[in-house]
């Protein structure tokens, strides 16, 4: 049995909203590179990070196509979190509310991002070391 | 495990949602077994003494049919058994302190918060 830490995260940030969306992020990745398995809970504007649809473009103002552009999308931050996870041997786990996805036809998600609601949170809390929550501002 | 919701942000998405969404959150978890409490605090101190249900929102031809009801909601948590607190001093500061309280929310002193901390096993500050 690993004893390795789980750590629960409940956000509801959009992609390309805030900095806040980042600093998510990058906290995921620090909490997978000391080998604490990584639970996400995406609430309200949150759940469109794992959107399957979101697609990179190019922009004129920096002179770059959509390949030099190379876009960041959320959708790959997170298939890239899953990646490591999978190579450290670690869990790595997101659910997205489902009333949330409806509401916002944010329906197609990545693989390995699934569908839930709030009793997945309190699942995930109760099982965690740990929860951070990240409400919007 | 007991957690303690603490609600910071007032009015957030009220309007489109059509209630707050962790109260709403918080009580889908009672719901599902959750032990949890409230914490009011700053601007979040409105929802202790809202009475009436939010105006509904017209856009043109459109009319809100179902806006929020955040009194009932509070109601409905404290009727479940989730303890609701407000920080008197931020009801203060706001020019509210006068006012009744919902029935069920307690007052509570800022200095009195981290007792209220102490109580929880997680503190989910929203």
């Amino acid at each position: 049995m690993s004893d390795t830490k789980t750590l629960t995260f409940a956000f509801m940030e959009p992609p390309f909203e805030s900095e806040r969306t980042v600093t998510f992020f990058r906290l995921l990745d620090a909490a997978l590179d000391r080998g604490a398995g990584v639970r996400v809970f995406a609430y309200e504007g949150a759940v469109a990070l794992a959107f399957a649809r979101q697609q990179p473009h190019g922009n004129a103002v920096h002179h770059r196509d959509s390949e030099e552009e190379d876009h960041p999308l959320t959708k790959d931050w997170i298939a890239a979190l899953q990646e490591k996870a999978r190579s450290k041997g670690i869990g790595f786990e997101w659910i997205n509310c489902g009333l949330c996805v409806d509401e916002r036809g944010v329906n197609d998600v990545i693989e390995g991002c699934g569908r839930g609601g709030p009793p997945d949170l309190w699942r995930y809390a109760s099982e965690a070391h740990n929860t951070l929550t990240i409400g919007t501002r | 495990m007991k957690v303690l919701q603490v609600i910071d942000q007032a009015y957030r998405t009220t309007t489109e949602e059509q209630d707050d969404t962790i109260l709403w959150l918080t009580q889908s978890m009672r719901g599902a077994g959750g032990d949890l409490m409230v914490l009011l605090s700053g601007h979040g101190v409105h929802y202790a003494i809202s009475r009436e249900r939010q105006p509904a929102l017209t856009l043109g031809t459109w009319r809100q049919t179902q806006p929020a009801e955040l009194p009932r909601d509070i109601a409905n948590l404290v009727e479940s058994g989730v303890p609701v607190y407000a920080i008197q001093d931020d009801l203060e500061e706001r020019g509210l302190g006068g006012l009744a309280l919902q029935n069920g929310v307690r007052p509570v002193a800022r200095r009195a918060v981290a007792e209220l901390y102490e109580q929880a096993d997680q503190v989910w500050h929203w």
